[in-house]
């Protein structure tokens, strides 16, 4: 049973007040709040653990790299990978993407097709529009219907020999679509292209398994959930990671380094030049234990009937409109209101303590789609209540009063 | 004979001073917004226009007797409102004069810690462009 003091106690920013009202922090897909003992691992390792890793022989050297590669391990049984070296520390999501994009940017060639949805973040667009500009690849795009479905049919066709790589996200952070990404990654293998699963939206909402799923890369934010900012996470399949050039060079990813020729660290070190943020990946730990502690099916459950409470009341409110209504949906709510700029509601629920997200949400051709500037968003995480979203409600029809 | 911009300044600051919560406030703005003539949808182009991220605005000007007349809208209310009380301050009154304001009465009257921080971004490019324009039409003098 969800104990709702306790939840709510372990995160201290969601007691304080914005404009002199209690915060209801209703923008959980941008960032999550940090819980205590994220918070207070953070001040102990600087406090008495700061060292840099895998260099030194002192104490504290041996022991921040055991906490350092103990989080490899948290990360690793969270995801579910085979091995431990299969999670490269990056510093979020879009440095993940990157990172494959660079790599890729080595071994495509002219004719070669990569395939990514209409709904991508413009982290899941950008990197490899520059990597096809690089390469002479060709970018292709699987379009999605007016509830926020995929069209799988269209993604079938789309699909052939030439394709290299399948780049989608999991859970769209506009429209809260939850794609069905085991297909989609059965279908790819099919035609034996490689599948990278953007996670930014799933890691704190839905159940995640590397090996069940037969992701070849998958990616995710630990600010998104619970953790904090500055941490990402690239897993890859050994094999795979093997194959890839590295990405940066720098100290750390080698093995030898000589003027006539370097050789390169092995995994996961070769991705990972340069001295991490070591203290964030070790306060990841925490906030990965946390959802642990919950279990991931309980948090599903819960917010799923948040989702459904708040999408009912919301389609009550008149000139209402919700952008992605898709059969399989997380948390999360897009919508606008007739005759009301997304961004004069967002500066109302502001006033009233209420922190939403308004704006394209880094997903312009989704806006484009619906022809829409933007939108006004709420996502939900695990402490947020039924009472907050009453208090939403409330606030959205006197902001719609006072606008209209 | 025309208020000066100091002069109109602290008109708007005195009104603001009868407001003694938010909504008072922002209703007012809302109001303002309102009631700004709304510009053709053929006068809102790429030359005028300033993106912000969250909203648009398009902002003319011309000359009349050396005085600059501005002419603005948004998509957003709240916008509109503040361009209103801008275009208050700043239309009929001399290329030199809008070149030279500070406009003060801002942070007087709350509007930049109300509408910050991305959003004074959106604020600032408004005046910015006011003067831009001043200045052009100064040049042509
Ligand atoms: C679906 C999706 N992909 C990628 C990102 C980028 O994540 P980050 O900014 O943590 O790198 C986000 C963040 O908003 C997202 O929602």
């Amino acid at each position: 049973m969800r104990n709702e003091k306790e939840i709510r106690d372990l995160f201290p920013l969601l007691d304080i007040k914005v404009n002199d009202r209690p915060l209801i922090y209703l923008d959980n897909a941008a960032t999550t709040q940090k819980s205590k003992e994220v918070i207070s691992e953070i001040e102990k390792f600087y406090s008495l653990e700061n060292s840099n890793i895998h260099r030194g022989v002192h104490h504290l050297s041996q022991l921040s790299t055991d906490n350092f590669e103990k989080s490899r391990i948290t990360v690793q049984n969270f995801i579910n990978a085979e091995h431990n070296h299969e999670i490269i520390f990056t510093k979020g999501t879009t440095e993940s993407i990157n990172l494959l994009a660079s790599c890729y940017r080595e071994i495509l060639k002219k004719d070669d097709e990569i395939i990514i949805s209409e709904m991508e973040h413009h982290s899941n667009i950008v990197p490899w529009q520059i990597c096809c500009q690089n390469t002479g690849a060709k970018l292709k795009i699987i379009p999605f219907d007016e509830h926020g479905n995929l069209d799988l049919e269209t993604f079938k066709n789309l699909l052939n020999t030439n394709t290299k790589l399948v780049a989608i996200t999991h859970i769209s952070n506009s429209l809260g679509t939850i794609n069905p990404i085991e297909e989609i990654i059965k279908l790819s293998h099919e035609k034996n292209a490689k599948v990278l699963i953007d996670g930014a939206q799933s890691a704190a909402h839905v159940k995640i398994d590397v090996q069940n799923l037969d992701a070849d890369f998958y990616c995710f934010s630990a600010h998104k959930l619970f953790g904090p900012t500055g941490v990402g996470v690239l897993y890859g399949k050994e094999e795979l990671l093997n194959l890839l050039p590295p990405y940066q060079g720098g100290g750390e990813m080698i093995k030898e380094v000589d003027f006539e020729k370097t050789t390169f660290a092995p995994l996961p070190f070769k991705f990972e030049a340069g001295t991490p943020n070591i203290c964030g990946v070790v306060a990841f730990k925490k906030a990965i234990e946390l959802i642990q502690r919950i279990g991931i099916d309980n948090i599903k459950e819960y917010e799923d009937k948040l989702l459904s409470y708040a999408t009912e009341k919301l389609t009550k409110i008149g000139g209402l409109k919700i952008y992605g209504q898709a059969k399989l949906k997380s948390a999360i709510i897009s919508f606008n209101i007739e005759g009301i700029h997304h961004y004069d509601l967002g500066l109302i629920l502001d006033k009233m303590g209420i922190a939403i997200r308004t704006g394209h949400h880094c997903t312009q051709p989704v806006m484009k789609k619906f022809k829409i500037a933007g939108t006004a968003r709420i996502s939900f995480a695990y402490y947020n209540t039924f009472n907050e979203i009453d208090k939403c409600i409330d606030a959205i029809e006197k902001a719609k009063k006072m606008l209209l | 004979m025309n208020l000066s911009i100091k002069e109109i300044e602290k008109e708007i600051i005195e009104e603001f001073e009868l407001f003694d919560n938010w909504v008072d406030k922002y209703e007012y703005l809302i109001d303002l917004g309102k009631s700004l003539p709304k510009i053709e949808e053929h006068e809102k182009t790429n030359e005028n226009i300033i993106s912000g991220c969250q909203s648009q605005v398009w902002l003319n000007a011309k000359k009349q007797n050396n005085e600059v007349h501005f002419f603005a809208d948004s998509d957003a209310i709240m916008t509109k409102g503040i361009i209103a009380i801008l275009i208050r301050v700043l239309s009929h009154q001399e290329p030199k004069e809008i070149i030279n304001a500070n406009l003060d009465f801002i942070n007087t009257i709350g509007l930049k810690e109300q509408l910050s921080p991305t959003r004074a971004n959106g604020l600032v490019s408004m005046i910015k462009k006011m003067k831009i324009y001043a200045l052009g039409f100064e040049k042509k003098l």
